[in-house]
Formats: structure tokens, sequence, C-alpha cells
């Protein structure tokens, strides 16, 4: 093979593996990405039962329940509307009422939110930041929801619950 | 009087990086040998400041002076003294401040053992390490000082983030920063290697064994943060495809091309433009890395402190490197002289693939962790890419390079033969057919994918130990005289096979955790008694008590199988009255390489508690894979060429063995 050959080869494999990668990568683009929601885009958008997304928000005060087996259910409101939840299994040690809290999984036919995963992150003064620019977006941001300015926070790790 | 003078010892390093930034850089033009030489004490200097800056923060932590905003933050005086240290770089400031040390670190080695280096080809190097240094320390001065005092020093600190006080983090950070910043190293060598416009084989030589010891932190480092991750979240996950994580493994994925391309150039003399580009990549990435985590752009479930400014300030930063070094490659690279030839299938052709295949996956991570942020921006809305879009993108390609593996080091250099490779993995790939055939009779049908995967690892396991059979000739000589070849054989060639078994091993771990672990969750009284993979769990009660800064209750279980006892496992639930919050203390048991793994919930009013179960099986095989790799790593590292220095061997005897 010339030199000229052998460049021809490897510039062919090289395309060939990034052609690979980027069909991987749109095709995966297609249904494995998750939007993120808070109820009110919930109630204007009208998602389709069965689709996965996540749901942002507090936790709205009183409404935890605890049913058998573990099994929860709880509001999420964002100040203009509520969205109830269902969860079975062990909530993050820092899920409370009235703090933020990410929830994954998708609407049933009656309009529950049936969540798989439950994350809460692992600070007493954590507001998730999607919570809070959604909420920041819609007028309902207090300075208290996020205590403390950022730069006393401290460096933290997930607390999560999945099933 | 301690943080004042850590204060000023920072900016006396501030002061001396500036200094040896230009100073060694005018010596090179002038080739004047003395103002080259200025690179090398002030590279000693800075490290010395820097470590004094360092220790008096560690100083103002373990006394508990309270009139330091970063120790009020973060300490508080019943917190035992480990967790006082590590608590240290448990925060922002902290934590840059120990990037900044490692950064400096890195930097005295050269100094102190980069004697058989050119004299330019040091100064160089040392500059640009200044560079860094430079911006790393104005950072930390304008923007997260950890030295601030307060008007009023309170009486009590705020405590250390409780999921933080564990020995994960005296290992994890410093690890992970040791790898992260130990690429700065073959950065400033490409850099200065640009800048001469002269680059060679010898150059390979030198870089490889920097980027060797980097890689090796890296790689333990990861495998450790997982480990934590695993056992101290309490649900058992080990890797979530989270920003930060990512962070991590783009470095990894692309310090790993580096090292196999560094050994083309150091081989062959060619591949030099592209290792060239990867040097510079790698430590991007790793400046990328830092910047994501540190300036909380991206939503993590690692939660980190998060300000603007510093956001602006470490992208400032990133730009100025990436984009300053990517523009001096573009202009200068096409200057390099071409290296050797080889035909597309070789050693060389093998490693190529090898590159491309990693970074690829490396820019496949890279576009899902940008892609939410990239959309946020310009389309306004959020979303999040998980775990399924790895699966469907990474892992193709991480099999497509596992199945590859095997070739590489069995292929000769310039010119292979791939049919007679093929045929000498005959028994690797019978061996791998096997243990599908057994994975899938054994799980009785099911997802035909794992027995796949398994048989996948046991390939690549089988292969590697078919290249050292093959090298001893272990089959077709007498035992005695492959004995005395494996004695003979280079460390590194033993490294290679060490650190691609490690694969395989990581590889059989993740698909039996992912696949057959077997989960019970449920409220438990106490004699109930729960079943999970063949265990007996039987709760004996619940028992109160008093840690040094925190209160704990803790279920106490009998863990018996066939009735015949076996153990007692203990987990708990603390909490902490500073920070208001609690952890969850998983309790483990290990047999074998499966473990058991037991987490409390929360316990209702009637004393029943919520217990998640875990049986995970060979999920220790995912940390034994990288130890491996790692322990590959140290022994091609020890390899005797790496220590003979190319161009004056006789002053080079153990010069260029950087710290273990």
């Amino acid at each position: 093979m010339t030199r000229k050959q052998r460049r021809m080869t490897i510039i062919g494999g090289s395309l060939a593996v990034l052609a690979l990668a980027a069909a991987l990568v749109l095709n995966a683009l297609r249904d494995s990405i998750v939007f993120f929601s808070t109820p009110t885009m919930v109630a204007e958008k009208h998602v389709a039962p069965g689709k996965r997304f996540r749901l942002g928000g507090l936790v709205q005060p009183g409404s935890l329940q605890r049913g058998d087996n573990l099994a929860v259910t709880f509001e999420v409101a964002d100040g203009n509307a509520k969205l109830p939840v269902a969860y079975k299994g062990i909530l993050p040690d820092l899920f409370r009422e009235g703090q933020g809290v990410v929830a994954e999984g998708v609407l049933d036919a009656n309009g529950v939110f049936k969540a798989d995963t439950v994350l809460a992150k692992h600070d007493e003064t954590y507001m998730p930041k999607d919570v809070a620019d959604a909420l920041k977006k819609q007028g309902h941001w207090k300075d208290d929801y996020g205590g403390k300015p950022a730069a006393t926070t401290a460096q933290g790790n997930p607390q999560g619950a999945v099933r | 009087m301690i943080a004042e003078s850590g204060h000023y010892a920072l900016v006396l390093a501030l002061g001396l990086a500036l200094i040896q930034s230009i100073v060694p850089l005018i010596g090179a033009r002038l080739r004047d040998a003395a103002l080259m030489n200025v690179a090398r004490s002030t590279a000693l200097a800075q490290l010395l400041f820097v470590g004094a800056s360092f220790v008096a923060l560690v100083m103002l932590h373990v006394t508990s002076d309270f009139s330091v905003a970063n120790v009020y933050e973060n300490s508080h005086s019943m917190k035992p003294l480990l967790y006082k240290i590590t608590g240290v770089w448990g925060n922002h400031e902290g934590s840059m401040l120990l990037w900044v040390s490692i950064l400096a670190l890195f930097g005295g080695l050269v100094a102190a053992f980069g004697n058989n280096l050119p004299l330019s080809l040091r100064a160089h190097v040392l500059a640009v390490q200044a560079w860094i240094a430079s911006a790393f320390y104005l950072f930390i001065l304008m923007t997260s000082n950890p030295f601030l005092r307060i008007v009023n020093p309170p009486i009590e600190g705020r405590d250390l983030n409780p999921v933080l006080q564990d020995i994960g983090l005296a290992v994890h950070p410093p690890m992970l920063y040791l790898g992260y910043v130990g690429f700065s190293i073959s950065f400033s060598f490409a850099i200065a290697a640009l800048m001469e416009g002269r680059i060679d084989a010898a150059w390979a030589r030198w870089v490889r064994p920097w980027t060797l010891v980097a890689w090796i932190f890296l790689t333990l480092g990861i495998a450790m943060g997982s480990y934590w991750a695993y056992y101290e979240l309490g649900w058992g996950g080990w890797w979530f495809w989270d920003p930060v994580e990512n962070a991590s493994l783009m470095p990894w994925l692309a310090g790993t091309a580096l090292l196999h391309s560094a050994l083309v150039m150091e081989k062959r003399n060619a591949l030099k433009v592209w290792t060239i580009l990867l040097s510079i990549l790698t430590f991007s990435l790793s400046l990328l890395g830092t910047f994501l985590v540190r300036s909380g752009v991206i939503t993590s479930v690692h939660a980190f402190a998060t300000d603007p400014t510093r956001g602006v300030f470490i992208l400032l930063i990133l730009c100025l490197f990436i984009g300053g070094s990517l523009s001096l490659f573009a202009g200068r690279a096409t200057s390099l002289k071409q290296g050797g030839l080889f035909a597309p299938i070789s050693r060389e052709g093998a490693l190529v693939l090898n590159n491309l295949l990693l970074t690829v996956a490396c820019a496949v991570v890279l576009f899902g962790t940008l892609y939410p942020l990239a959309m946020e921006v310009l389309a306004n809305f959020k979303m999040s890419v998980g775990a399924p879009f790895y699966n469907l993108t990474f892992v193709p390609l991480f099999a497509l390079l596992l199945l590859a593996v095997p070739f590489g080091p069995m292929l000769a250099w310039k010119r292979g033969d791939l049919l007679g490779v093929t045929q000498r993995l005959l028994a690797a790939g019978v061996a791998g057919l096997v243990a599908v055939a057994i994975a899938w009779a054994w799980a009785r049908g099911g997802s035909a994918l794992a027995p796949i995967a398994i048989g996948l690892g046991i390939f690549v396991i089988a292969g590697a130990v078919t290249d050292i059979v093959e090298r001893t000739g272990l089959v077709r000589l007498p035992f005695a005289t492959a004995l005395h070849r494996a004695r003979g054989l280079p460390r590194s060639a033993w490294g290679t096979a060490f650190a691609h078994a490690g694969l395989g091993i990581a590889l059989i771990g993740i698909v039996c955790e992912t696949t057959w672990n077997s989960e019970y969750i449920a409220t438990m009284k106490q004699n109930d008694v729960a079943h999970v993979a063949g265990y007996d769990l039987k709760l004996d009660g619940l028992f109160q008590r008093q840690g040094p800064n925190y209160r704990e209750m803790i279920a106490e279980f009998n863990v018996s199988r066939d009735g015949q006892p076996l153990s007692v496992m203990t987990p708990s639930k603390r909490s902490f009255t500073t920070r208001g919050s609690s952890t969850t203390e998983a309790a483990l048991l290990t047999r074998g390489a499966s473990q058991l793994y037991v987490s409390l919930g929360d316990a209702n009013a009637e004393g029943a508690i919520a217990v998640r179960i875990y049986h995970k099986p060979l999920v220790l095989l995912i940390w034994w894979g990288p130890v491996l790799m790692a322990f590959g790593g140290v022994l091609s590292l020890s390899d005797r060429r790496l220590r003979v220095g190319a161009p004056k061997p006789a002053r080079a005897k153990q010069r260029l063995q950087p710290a273990e």
C-alpha cells in the first residue's frame, strides 16, 4: 500500500466510527432523554400518560401520607398548580414537606404522577437548581427558600432513592 | 496569625509563579542557562509556599479556629480529628487549595527529578505549569479565599456535611486530583514541544511515566469514589452518569487514549501530532471537569457550592487555556515532522483503533453532559440525559473496544497478521463462548445480552492470559524455560496483561450486579425475617447510641443461610444535630466477591422500620477490576525502559521515576 492509501484507510476507518457514534447518539436522543417539568407546565402542556419526565417543585406541606408497604403519596406544588405523586419505597433522608424535590416517573391515566425515583439533596439549605429556576421564572421565589446564599452551602453528595 | 500567614504564603506563591511564567522563557530565547534554571528554584519554592499555605489551613481546621469563615462553615469542635483534617478539602475553597497544592507538587517533582531533561524543554514545561498555577492562584485569592476572617467569631462551627464525614473523603478527592492535575504535566510537555517546534520519541518517553502516574491515580480515584457512593448513599448505586462523575470519566478516557498513543510515538515515532493533541485535550477535559464541578452550571446530584462569579472566572481560565493551546496547536502542528509508516493491520493500527474508540466514547459522554446545558441556553427548556442515553451510545462503543482489546498486544509492529492472531486467540474465543453458554444456561433464558457481555469479559481476560502464555511459551516449551522467560518479560508486558484483564473483570462485575441483583424493601418489626437470595435476615432489635457529634439508631440483623448463622449486620441511621440532617450507614456483608447490603429507612410509631436489603452478586469485581488496572499501571511504571532515560542513560538512572 502506498502512503496515501494507508492514510485513506485510517481516515475511512475514523469516519466509519464517527458515523456509528453519530447514529447511536441520534437514535438515543429520540427516546432516552427526560424532560423537566413543573406542575404548572404539566397542566398547561397536557403531558401524555406514560411519557417519562422529571417533576420538580416543593413538597406541599401537609400532603405527605404513608400507606402500607412503604407506599407514599404527596403533592408537588409550584405556587400555581399541584400534582399528586405516588411512590413506593424509602424516601431520601432529606425529603421534607415544604422542601424542594425532584421526582422521575410517568403520569398514569388518573393524572397521578407515579414516581420511581425521588431525589432530594443532602443539605438543609438546598433547593434543586431546576426547581429554583422554575420558581423564579414564575415569580414565586422567596429568598428564604434558598436559605443562605450559595457561598455557605457545602459540597455534598447525591441523596436519592431509586427503586 | 496562622490564617494571615497562610494567606501571605499563597500570595508569595503567586508571585513566584509569575516569575516562573516569564523568566525561563526569556532564558530559553537568549539561551541563558542561568535564567532557564530559575524555573527549577521557583518551582521548588512555590511548592514550599503552597504547602505552607495548605498546612496553615489544616492547622486552622484541627485547632477549630472558628474566627476563620471556612472553618466555621465546615467544622465543629466535636468532630473526630480525621474529619477535621479531611474537612479541609470537603468544601470549595479548601478543595481548590488542594488542587493548586497538587499542581505545585507535580511542578516540584519535574523540577527535582527532571535533571535528564534538556534544559530548554524543562524551562518551557515549568513555565507552562506556572501559567496554570498563576491562573488558579488568582482564582483562589480573588474569588475563594479560604483564609477570610469573621468579625465576630462564633463559638461553635456549622459542622461538615454528614455525608462527607467518612474515610472516603480522606482518600477520594486527593486521588482524583492527583489524577486530574497530573495530566497538567503532559499538557505542559505538549505546549513546550509546540513552542520549541521539536518533538521526538524521547519526548514520548519523558511524558509517558507522568501520564501513567496521573492515570493510575485517576483510575483509583474514580473507583474509590464509586465505591464510596455505593456504601454511603444507602441505595446501592455505584454509577449514576451524573455530570460530576462524567467530569472525571472524560479525562480518564482521553488519558487512557493518550497512554496508548504515547506508546506508538515512543516505539515507532509515529502519531506525533495526534499525541500532542490528546495531551492538550486530556488536560482540557480535566479543566472542564473542574469548571463543571465548581461553577454549578449543571444540575448534579452531587451538590457543590456554586457562585456565579466563580463560574465566570473558571470559564475564563478554561477558554484561555483550551483556546490558547488549541490555537498554538493549529499554528504549529504542521511544522512537526511526520513519523514512521505502518500498515492498517498492525500494532500501531490497533492502537489507532483504540484511540479512535476511546476518544469517540469520550465525545459521546461530553455530548451527553453538555447537551442539556446547551438546550437550556438555546431552546430554553430543561431536560436530563441519564443512564438510558449512555446505555444506547457509550455501551456499544465500549463493547467494540473490548472486542478489539485482546488483538492489540498480539499484533506485530509495522505489519501484523490478523489471521494468525485470530488463530492464536481461538482458545480465548472458545472460553468466551463457553462462558456465554454457561451463563445463559445458569440464568435459564432471560435476556441474551447479559451472558454475551459475560462472554466478552471472559474473552478479554483469556486474551490477556493468552498473550502472556504466548510470550513465555508456557505450552510449547518446558515449564522451567517458560518460567525463566516469564521473569525476563518486560514489566510493561505484565502491566498490559493485568490492565486488560482488569477491564474484563470490571465488565463481569458490572453485568452481574445490574442483571442479577435482588432487592427486598419492606417495613420490618422485631423478629421479622427477610428472605433474600437464599439468605435469611432476622431483625433482632433497634438500639440507640450516641456518637461524637451525632446520635444513631442501629438495627441488628442476624444473617443465616440454610439455618447456619453467618454474621450480624448492623446498619444504622445517624442524625447530626448541628446540621439537622441525617445519613444512612449501610451494613455490608462480603461473601466472596458478592455482597449483602442492608440500609434503613424511617422508623414508624409502632417500632417498625423501613428496610432495604440487596443481594449484589459479584459486585466487588466492579472495583477489583480498576484496582487491577492500576496495578498493571504500576508494573508498567516500574519497567526498566522508563527508568532509563533516552538520551543520557548513564545520568538518568532512577531519575525519571516520579512519586508513586
